[in-house]
Order: C-alpha cells, then sequence, then structure tokens
C-alpha cells in the first residue's frame, strides 16, 4: 500500500452561531496532515482544540468548511471505504435494549458476512475485550467502561486497516487503560494503523510513533514525542541520601529533601559530581536524565492559547 | 415517623378519606347540574356539518353514538311521558350527516318525526326533509319512497304527493309489487280505511325496532277502534230514532237494549259518546296517547 | 438495500422491546368489550356498529403510534448519538433512513394485522358467522395501513431536523390538514378571489389526501370497494412516500451530527 493511510490538507470547519446565526466560529483551521500506514499517531490537545471534530471529519458525520481528507487513498465521502476502518466515538453510547453480543452482531451485518462467520468473529471480539460473561446483558445495564470496552470491539470487529479512537482510555480504571493499550499495540504489530487522541499525554509517549499537537483549532506541531519536545537535555538529575557531614561544595548545592537530597548536574559533569558523592560516602538512589516532557511543551501551549481555547471550546461540541 | 408508617397512613387512609370526599362532592355537584338542565336538551351542536368537519375520518363512529343517543332520548321520554320531542330533530339530522347510509335513522324519523304529540315529535314537515335526504343519499332504497308515502298519506293528507311517492318507489325492480297497486288505490280514493290497515300492518312486519312496532300495532288498534266507532254510530241512529232524542251516554244504549254490554276498545277502556253525539274512543285509553291511569271499572 | 434491510430488522426489534405492541392488550380488551355490549346499547346496528367500533380504533391507535414513534426515529438517534458508531459502518445515509421507515412500517403492519384479526373476532361473535361482504373490512383494514405509511413518511422527514415536540405537532397538523384536503378544495371554487381559490387548490393538491383511504363507511354498511381504487390508493402511498423520504434524504445528507 503505498501513500499515506490518512490524509488531510487544508481542512477547515466553521460553525455558524449567534442569534441569527451571524457569529463565525472556527473550530478548525486549515489542518493537513498525513498519517503512514502501519503507524500509531496520536493526536494530541486540550478539550476544545479540535480533535474530535476532526476526526468526526474524517468519518463523515460533519462536512468541512474547506479542505479534504482521503483515508486509504480514498476521499472520506466514500461509504465504501468503511469497511476498512474502525471508529470508536468520544463517550460511545449505544442501543441500550441490545445486548453486547446482538450490538456486535448487527454491526457486524453491516460488513457482509455469514451468519458463521459473523458468531465466530463476535465471540471472538467479546473475549478480547474481557466481556464474554456479560454478553448476553443488555447495554443498559453496562457501567462506561464495560460500553467503552463494547466500543472497542465493535471497532475492530472487521479487522479493519485504520482504526481511528477518539479518547479511547477515558472513563477506563487502570486495568481497563492497560487493555486498550495492550489492544493497540496489537493493532500494530499486525500492521494496521492506529490514529487516537488524547489528552492524556503519558499514554501517547508510550504508544505513538508520531504525534500532532493540535491546539485552538491549528496544527501546532507533528513529529516523533522526540521530535516534538526536542531532544534538549537539561543535565541529569541526582538523588542521593547522606548521613555524615557534608561533602562540600556538591552537597551544598543540593536541594533537600526529607532525608534526601536532589541535585542537578551538566551531563559532562556527571561523573566528576558522583565521585565526589561517593567520597562523601553518600548513598546515591537514583540518576536519571532531565528533559522538557511533553507535558511541559504542553501546558506552555496552553498557555498562550488559554484565551482563544475557552471560545473554540464552545463551538466544538 | 418512618417511611412504612408514611406508607400506611396514606394507603389506609388519606386515599380512602380522599375518594369518600370526592363521592360525596359528585353527588352534589351532580344534583346542581340537574338543577342547571331540567328539560334542556344538551345537543350543543346542532350542526352535523360541523360535526362532521370536527369528527375528522371518524364520522362514521361518530354517526352510530348519535343514533344510540337518538334512540334513547326518545325512548327515555317515551317512558317518562313527556311530550316534548323538540330535539329529535337536529339529533337525527346530524346522524345522517355523520353517516349517510345510516338507514334505521331515517326510517325511525319517517315515524316519530311525523307523529303527533305525545307520541312523536309532530312535524311531519321535518319528517319529509328527512326522507328526501335518505332518497338523494340512498337512491337504491326503494323503502323510502313507502315511508315518503306513508307520510304524505297519514299525517299530511297529500293524497297526490302520496300516491306519486308510491308510484316512484314501486320503479325500482326490487320493490314489492302492491307498491304501484297502493299507488292506484291512493289516486283513485284517497284516505280509506283499508289503505290505512295495509300501510300500518306494512310497517309492523317490516321493522325490528321495537319501538317502530309498538306503535304501528298501537294505531292498528286504534283504526279497528274507529271502524267500532262507526258501528256504534249506527246503534246510536238506531237510539235516536226509537227515543227520539239523543243519548247522552252509552250506558243508555245498554239499557234500551240495543247493546249487550258497554263495548271497550282493544286496551279495555270504554267508547264513549262525544259532545257531538259522536261514539269516541275514551279520552284516557292509550290508544291515543301516553296511558293516563287503568281503565275503569265495567 | 440489504443494508436498510438490517436496519429495518433492527428499528422493529427495538419498538417490540419497547413493549410497544403491548397496545394490542388493550386493543382485545375493547373488542371484547363492544362485541358482549353492543346488542345492547346500539340496537339495530349492531354489525355497523362493531365495524365502525373497530376500524376507527384501529386507525387511531395506529396513528397515535406512527406519530409518536415516527417523530423519534432519526431525532432520537442524534441525540443519543448511536448513530455515530452506525454511520461509521459501510452504510449509507439514504439506506438509514430507508430502514427506519421499512422498520416502522413492518412494526405497525404487524400491529395492524393482529387486530385486524381481533376485530374479525369481535364481528364473528357478534354476526354468528363472517360472510364474503365482510371482506370490506379488510380492504378499509389496508387502506389504514397505506395512511399509516405516509404518516411514519412525513413523522420520518420532520424527525430528521427538528426536536421530537415540533416534529409531533407539524405531523398531526399535516395529518388534520390532509384529512381535510377535500373541503379546502372546495373552497378553492366558492371563493369570489381568483388567487385564493388558486391557491386553495394548488395546496389542497399537494397535501397528503388521507380522506382517500377512508371507506369505514362503506365498510360499516358491507359495501364493496371498487378495485381501481384500491390500486390508486396503493400508487398514491407509494409516490406520497417516496417524496416525502426523497426530502428527508435530501435533508439529512447535508446534516452536521452533534
Amino acid at each position: 500500500m503505498s501513500g499515506p493511510a490518512i490524509e488531510i490538507e487544508g481542512l477547515t470547519k466553521d460553525y455558524t452561531t449567534g442569534f441569527w446565526l451571524a457569529k463565525k466560529k472556527r473550530s478548525l483551521d486549515n489542518l493537513t496532515m498525513q498519517v503512514e500506514p502501519g503507524e500509531v499517531f496520536g493526536f494530541l490537545g486540550p478539550n476544545g482544540a479540535g480533535k474530535t471534530t476532526t476526526i468526526k471529519l474524517l468519518m463523515g458525520l460533519i462536512f468541512p468548511s474547506a479542505g479534504t481528507a482521503r483515508i486509504l487513498g480514498r476521499p472520506v465521502s466514500d461509504v465504501g471505504m468503511h469497511n476498512e476502518i474502525g471508529y470508536l466515538p468520544e463517550q460511545p453510547y449505544f442501543y441500550d435494549y441490545l445486548t453486547a453480543r446482538e450490538l456486535l452482531d448487527y454491526f457486524a451485518r453491516f460488513h457482509g458476512y455469514g451468519a458463521a462467520e459473523r458468531r465466530e468473529r463476535v465471540e471472538r471480539m467479546l473475549k478480547k475485550v474481557g466481556l464474554e460473561t456479560a454478553g448476553k446483558i443488555q447495554l443498559r445495564k453496562y457501567s462506561k467502561g464495560m460500553l467503552q470496552r463494547v466500543g472497542v470491539a465493535q471497532a475492530v470487529l472487521h479487522d479493519p486497516q485504520v482504526v481511528i479512537l477518539d479518547e479511547p482510555m477515558s472513563g477506563l480504571d487502570p486495568l481497563g487503560r492497560r487493555e486498550v493499550r495492550d489492544i493497540i499495540l496489537e493493532l500494530k504489530k499486525a500492521g494496521r494503523t492506529v490514529l487516537f487522541s488524547t489528552h492524556i499525554l503519558s499514554d501517547a509517549e508510550m504508544l505513538c510513533d508520531r504525534v500532532g499537537v493540535i491546539a485552538g483549532g491549528k496544527l501546532r506541531g507533528v513529529g516523533s514525542p522526540e521530535e516534538i519536545v526536542g531532544v534538549q537535555s537539561h543535565g541529569m538529575e541526582i538523588l542521593f541520601e547522606l548521613s555524615g557531614a557534608g561533602a562540600g561544595g556538591i552537597v551544598e548545592k543540593a536541594v533537600r529533601i526529607g532525608g534526601r537530597y536532589r541535585i542537578a548536574v551538566e551531563e559532562g559533569e556527571l561523573y566528576g559530581a558522583m565521585e565526589q558523592l561517593r567520597a562523601a560516602g553518600a548513598k546515591v538512589l537514583s540518576v536519571t536524565r532531565v528533559r522538557q516532557t511533553l507535558e511541559d511543551y504542553f501546558l506552555g501551549l496552553m498557555g498562550a492559547e488559554q484565551a482563544r481555547a475557552s471560545a473554540v471550546e464552545v463551538g466544538e461540541k | 415517623m418512618n417511611s412504612r408508617k408514611t406508607m400506611a397512613l396514606l394507603l389506609l387512609a388519606v386515599i380512602p378519606a380522599g375518594f369518600a370526599a370526592v363521592w360525596c362532592m359528585q353527588r352534589g355537584i351532580d344534583g346542581q347540574l340537574a338543577e342547571m338542565h331540567q328539560e334542556q336538551d344538551e345537543l350543543v351542536l346542532r350542526s352535523g356539518k360541523t360535526l362532521r368537519l370536527l369528527s375528522l375520518e371518524y364520522g362514521a363512529f361518530l354517526a352510530d353514538v348519535y343514533w344510540t343517543r337518538t334512540v334513547q332520548y326518545y325512548g327515555d321520554r317515551h317512558a317518562r311521558k313527556v311530550a316534548n320531542l323538540d330535539t329529535l330533530g337536529p339529533l337525527l339530522d346530524v346522524t345522517t350527516t355523520l353517516d349517510p347510509q345510516l338507514l334505521p335513522a331515517y326510517r325511525f324519523g319517517a315515524i316519530f318525526l311525523a307523529e303527533k304529540a305525545p307520541q312523536g315529535a309532530g312535524r311531519p314537515d321535518l319528517a319529509v326533509e328527512l326522507i328526501q335526504k335518505g332518497i338523494r343519499n340512498n337512491p337504491d332504497f326503494w323503502r323510502f319512497y313507502y315511508d315518503l308515502g306513508f307520510i304524505y298519506y297519514w299525517e299530511l293528507k297529500d293524497y297526490k304527493k302520496a300516491s306519486e311517492a308510491f308510484l316512484e318507489g314501486s320503479k325500482n325492480p326490487k320493490a314489492l309489487i302492491w307498491m304501484k297497486v297502493l299507488a292506484a288505490k291512493i289516486a283513485a280514493e284517497g284516505r280509506s280505511r283499508e289503505t290505512s290497515r295495509i300501510l300500518w300492518r306494512e310497517i309492523y312486519e317490516s321493522t325490528q325496532d321495537k319501538l317502530i312496532r309498538e306503535n304501528a300495532l298501537r294505531n292498528l288498534k286504534l283504526l279497528r277502534a274507529e271502524e267500532d266507532c262507526d258501528y256504534l254510530d249506527t246503534l246510536v241512529g238506531r237510539y235516536e230514532k226509537s227515543a227520539h232524542r239523543r243519548p247522552e251516554r252509552i250506558e243508555e244504549l245498554v239499557s234500551a237494549g240495543i247493546l249487550p254490554g258497554v263495548p271497550v276498545d282493544p286496551e279495555g277502556f270504554p267508547y264513549v259518546i262525544g259532545a257531538d253525539g259522536k261514539t269516541h274512543v275514551h279520552p284516557k285509553s292509550p290508544l291515543l296517547g301516553y296511558p293516563k291511569g287503568p281503565p275503569p271499572p265495567r | 438495500m440489504k443494508r436498510a434491510g438490517i436496519v429495518a430488522w433492527n428499528t422493529f426489534r427495538e419498538a417490540v422491546r419497547d413493549r410497544v405492541l403491548y397496545n394490542l392488550v388493550f386493543f382485545a380488551l375493547l373488542m371484547i368489550a363492544a362485541a358482549l355490549l353492543v346488542g345492547q346499547i346500539s340496537i339495530g346496528i349492531e354489525e355497523i356498529v362493531i365495524v365502525t367500533l373497530g376500524l376507527s380504533a384501529i386507525s387511531l391507535i395506529g396513528i397515535l403510534m406512527a406519530v409518536f414513534i415516527g417523530v423519534g426515529l432519526v431525532s432520537k438517534e442524534m441525540e443519543k448519538r448511536t448513530l455515530y458508531a452506525l454511520l461509521a459502518k459501510p452504510v449509507r445515509r439514504w439506506e438509514f433512513l430507508l430502514g427506519k421507515f421499512a422498520g416502522l412500517f413492518l412494526t405497525l403492519a404487524v400491529n395492524t394485522a393482529a387486530m385486524a384479526a381481533g376485530l374479525a373476532g369481535a364481528m364473528w361473535l357478534v354476526q354468528g358467522s363472517l360472510k364474503a361482504e365482510d371482506a370490506a373490512v379488510l380492504v378499509a383494514v389496508y387502506f389504514i395501513l397505506l395512511k399509516l405509511a405516509i404518516v411514519v413518511s412525513l413523522a420520518l422527514l420532520f424527525s430528521c431536523f427538528t426536536t421530537p415536540l415540533l416534529s409531533t405537532l407539524f405531523t398531526a397538523g399535516l395529518y388534520v390538514a390532509g384529512v381535510f384536503a377535500p373541503e379546502i378544495r372546495a373552497i378553492g371554487k366558492v371563493t369570489g378571489n381568483a388567487a385564493l381559490d388558486a391557491v386553495a387548490m394548488v395546496f389542497s393538491y399537494l397535501l397528503p389526501n388521507f380522506d382517500n383511504f377512508n371507506v369505514i363507511a362503506a365498510a360499516a354498511h358491507r359495501r364493496a370497494i371498487p378495485g381501481m381504487l384500491v390500486a390508486q390508493n396503493t400508487l398514491y402511498a407509494a409516490v406520497y412516500c417516496a417524496i416525502a423520504l426523497a426530502g428527508a434524504t435530501m435533508i439529512f445528507s447535508r446534516r452536521n451530527l452533534k
């Protein structure tokens, strides 16, 4: 398969609001982005940044004011292409009078599977998301976490090439989140393309080959997590315990927290500092690299965008 | 105050007490309404057309409701011996506007709109209008011509129009043969007891409506009573010849040996001699209207 | 088209699980009571009354169901967002609409057929047997079903762009106006004003003429209904439904989901 799995070009979405529908709010501004086949792409941004708007545009649930988008080389208006993509909506809600088994069977029918294959796939999915025994209970009795799992199941039921997940971790307990993470990794191993949006940065750092950061309706940056934050290293941080007398210079520079000390040194000075501490009889607890995390980058972005973010949130919903 | 106590209190005391109060109040209200309504007939909407519009698609059902109401209205007044039947006409008009094919309604109106009070509304003109409406909407139902002819003959005494109606009806191949015979007979003779008897007998036999049959039977009996009176008049004449004066009471004829006893009409009421010297049916006899009491002892 | 059928079947299943069909219990009780009491209450016209009552009830219950369920067909899915996951499947928006329409129509057809059976039972009780001329009642039921199809298609149309409350008002309004179409047409001939005449005439022809489907009185009097009318009404209903569904498709295809 050549060419990007998802290709977005100049995608723009305006909403009209106000009493006479005179005011225009731009919830997505000229987004241009690609997702390569086989990669896990994280779509990051604060609430109201335009993540869900972008995903809804990709799924044909809303229509762009300008720009185009293609998935697997076909325009997003091509409904036949939906056979190859899976979608998990944000805070999913399904027909509550159906059981999980019935819902998955219902959705499976649209992909044209025969009865036997449907049964087999549905059981396999239920098992995969841990809902085997709950399969015969009506969805109205499901907890949020269980609904999320059903959502994931219906998204991958038909083995799609591209899987698009909108806030897949929301509402899940740590166990649930781990399960979703495992599923995403499994998909990656199988060579599928995954696009998911989140505002939980640690998930993005852990799973994504690349991330795109969006805020205020505009794309702020695309690249691997490291590229985004830069490999700026602020040096190393040493955490140690010291019982006896000070070792002179180095201890004075350290910050004391209870019985421990923390000190930051330039990378080049690391071994020298370690030597001093050894001489002072300090017990080194840990040595870690200090980097700007995605979080710092993010917060920096958010600070700048704070004023505009709230206005966009209104248009987004 | 725990919740079980509250539940018990509500269920066993508050709710039953409430219903008891509502029951008493309703009886009071019913009394008030009865006073307000009196003899008033609540036929708020007299326009059949308006009702038909308001009833959307359910006109046929509403017609059945109004027909039931009509029959109850008449039956109730009949039982209470109330003479005022003014609402009968509008009720029948509404019914037949809502369902122009409701044949029993037209036939009921033909009899009871035309019949004199207190048995009927005494409006033969309305009866004619109703039957003509019936003919317009059901041109194939020949019996309406019968009913029309009957109204003209019996109440309106317009023998020309009566004969025409019977003749028109006889043109329908489904009509009974004697329609033509009746047309000729009435054209030739006008009113005759024989014709009247044939007409009332046909009405009696062609309907299953209890009220109509009762009325037809009464009229047939009245015809027989009138025949009796004719015969008694000849006897009165015989008395006059022999006694050289007019008798004032039937008993005189009995004393004179002309009659074995005081004859009674089919309802058991004795005939009387009126101020005009002719024999008449007893004024209290049910043949003339509602029974006003038991027959006097013999 | 097959996908529309999948949506239709699920719509039917939803109605059943919503216990919509329990209205049949009420109808059965009504018919039993009517069959037993009609002789006492309406003298001389028992056979007529049982049919007018039965058909009127079938019509009224059907309209209520068509409107109240119909107005939620699309708006409920949009509000509850169940539509998101569904439209992500390979199903076109018009297939979804057609499926919703067919599903509710199927529900109404099943419901109406059951009620017709109940009415036949009541007629049998009142008359002692069923005669050939009673077939007119079946035709009347079929016409009611055609009428319901049009009402459903209109409710669906409104459901695509407005709230259930407004949809109910609009659909009910169109129903009443449609019943009065002949009167409107008559008005269009007698006012002195030529412009008003023309407007009234045009309006009366564009409205769904529900009066075409009302043969309750004829069926009650067991008068045969001409086959030509059956064919014409079937075609009319099909075309009118197609118009409403086309409108719904136009509106819904470009609708941004919240």
